[in-house]
């Protein structure tokens, strides 16, 4: 299949960039790891007349941890982050970036791309939403920086203007006594989940939640927090009793459609199993448990 | 616009269209026909190559992506008319029936042992993910992956 005719062009640096944007207009755009823009214009749902590589800037792929924070360039690789030592602080983080697609794909893909390309399917959107996760965004006129809540808008839109580009993703180390997991369902490694959730929480005394997000996945227009199901957790004890509750508001918070990969029903099922299974995982890393966990498919 | 890069050692170059993929670059402007286009959509891995280290789908990169680049492609993996280790392996123990996913298959199994020699059935299920078979069921190209670890730890 090939894409509707492009023109290319190699920026060497941000700045160059963010003018070649403005130079080529609303029809260019930027490209990074391409593996989802890529199949796109492939199957011509989108059809930039420009392509402004950023791939060969260097300085955007670096992954480090400062105090009290994960910083990874909008250029790392998701084999980047599963490989990373820095990033393997947080868990929830590993097993986003271990479980996307396949080998080839992690090995290219991008987390500023998948978060820019803001794609409802999409993995980091709804693991990063459960942590404090903050993107740095440079324009002509300098540099922003936009909580991931503000940072999505829709299903493939953004709050990024057109000469605009996110250079690093800014998540805080989560407290003391915190575990997360982020667990999906996938038909098969290489396509997205059917349905994924991501949760993070604090326990205090063994099993008192004291604090918790949840976030579901693929069953909105963008990754949806689960307020109700954070309700039936915060200041309680983790007993079936609870956890059951908030699979259920989980349930009800997701606003799936039927499609090819399973009925409204089947996700609204599936998203209750997931938080569920999610906050058990998240309970035991929280108690200093090392768990694997991640992506489901058939066959894994 | 002109397209250079190193595939199996050696500098190529063409000029393409920029909206050329990376597999029809190595098919049809280098001549490297080894490389397979499967299902064209990100999905099956036949087209599955080496560029700078690190296997890529080539059907989801544009060849201009590319440029400047070190890519390794099936033909590269014999020396001197002598099988690699890995294709010996997948020849020894039938891991290939029509041949077709072979190509992606053999560069997705350099990459895993490259990171990890001993990998163990569930490491090589998670490695070879993104590498479809239709014929095989999987099973003897398991049993060559095992065959080529062991291998190459000898030499």
């Amino acid at each position: 299949m090939y894409a509707a005719p492009f023109s290319y062009h190699r920026a060497g640096s941000i700045q160059e960039a963010i003018k070649l944007l403005r130079e080529l207009g609303e029809d260019a755009r930027v490209i990074a790891g391409g593996q989802s823009l890529i199949p796109l214009m492939k199957m011509r749902m989108t059809r930039p007349t420009a392509l402004i590589d950023i791939n060969f800037i260097s300085g955007l792929s670096e992954i480090h941890a400062p105090k009290g924070e994960l910083r990874m360039g909008a250029l790392a690789r998701h084999a980047d982050i599963e490989n990373s030592a820095a990033a393997s602080g947080i868990p929830l983080i590993h097993d986003c970036a271990a479980g996307i697609a396949d080998a080839q794909v992690r090995n290219q893909g991008t987390i500023g791309g998948s978060l820019a390309e803001a794609d409802p399917s999409g993995d980091w959107a709804t693991a990063l939403l459960a942590l404090d996760t903050s993107i740095v965004c440079v324009g002509p006129s300098g540099q922003r920086t936009v909580a991931l809540e503000e940072f999505v808008k829709d299903a493939y839109t953004t709050v990024l203007a057109h000469d605009e580009i996110v250079t690093t993703v800014h998540v805080k180390m989560p407290a003391k006594g915190s575990g997360g997991a982020h667990l999906a369902f996938k038909r098969s490694a290489p396509v997205y989940p059917t349905a994924s959730a991501s949760v993070q929480l604090t326990l205090e005394d063994h099993d008192q939640c004291k604090d918790v997000r949840i976030v579901l996945g693929c069953v909105g227009l963008t990754a949806i927090r689960a307020k109700g199901a954070e309700d039936a957790l915060r200041g309680k004890a983790l007993t079936e009793k609870s956890i059951r509750a908030a699979a259920e508001a989980a349930r009800a918070a997701a606003q799936p459609q039927s499609d090819m990969r399973g009925s409204a029903e089947y996700k609204r099922a599936l998203i209750a199993a997931l938080v569920k299974r999610a906050i058990g995982i998240a309970a035991r890393r929280a108690r200093g448990e090392s768990v694997e966990s991640g992506h489901e498919y058939v066959g894994r | 616009m002109l397209v250079r890069v190193r595939v199996n050692g050696a500098a190529r170059e063409a000029e393409v269209e920029p909206r050329t993929l990376l597999v029809e670059f190595l098919r049809e402007h280098l001549n490297l026909p080894g490389t397979h286009i499967g299902c064209d959509t990100t999905y099956c891995g036949a087209c599955t190559v080496m560029l700078n280290g690190r296997t890529v789908k080539s059907c989801t990169l544009f060849a201009p992506m590319a440029d400047g680049g070190e890519i390794t492609t099936v033909e590269g993996l014999a020396t001197d008319g002598k099988l690699h280790p890995v294709q010996e392996a997948f020849a020894e123990c039938h891991g290939l029936q029509c041949g077709y996913c072979t190509p992606g298959l053999l560069l997705s199994t350099l990459q895993l042992l490259k990171k990890n020699p001993k990998p163990t059935d569930a490491q090589i299920r998670k490695g070879i993910a993104g590498n479809t078979c239709r014929c095989t069921g999987y099973q003897n190209i398991f049993k060559s992956i095992r065959m080529a670890a062991a291998e190459m730890e000898k030499r």
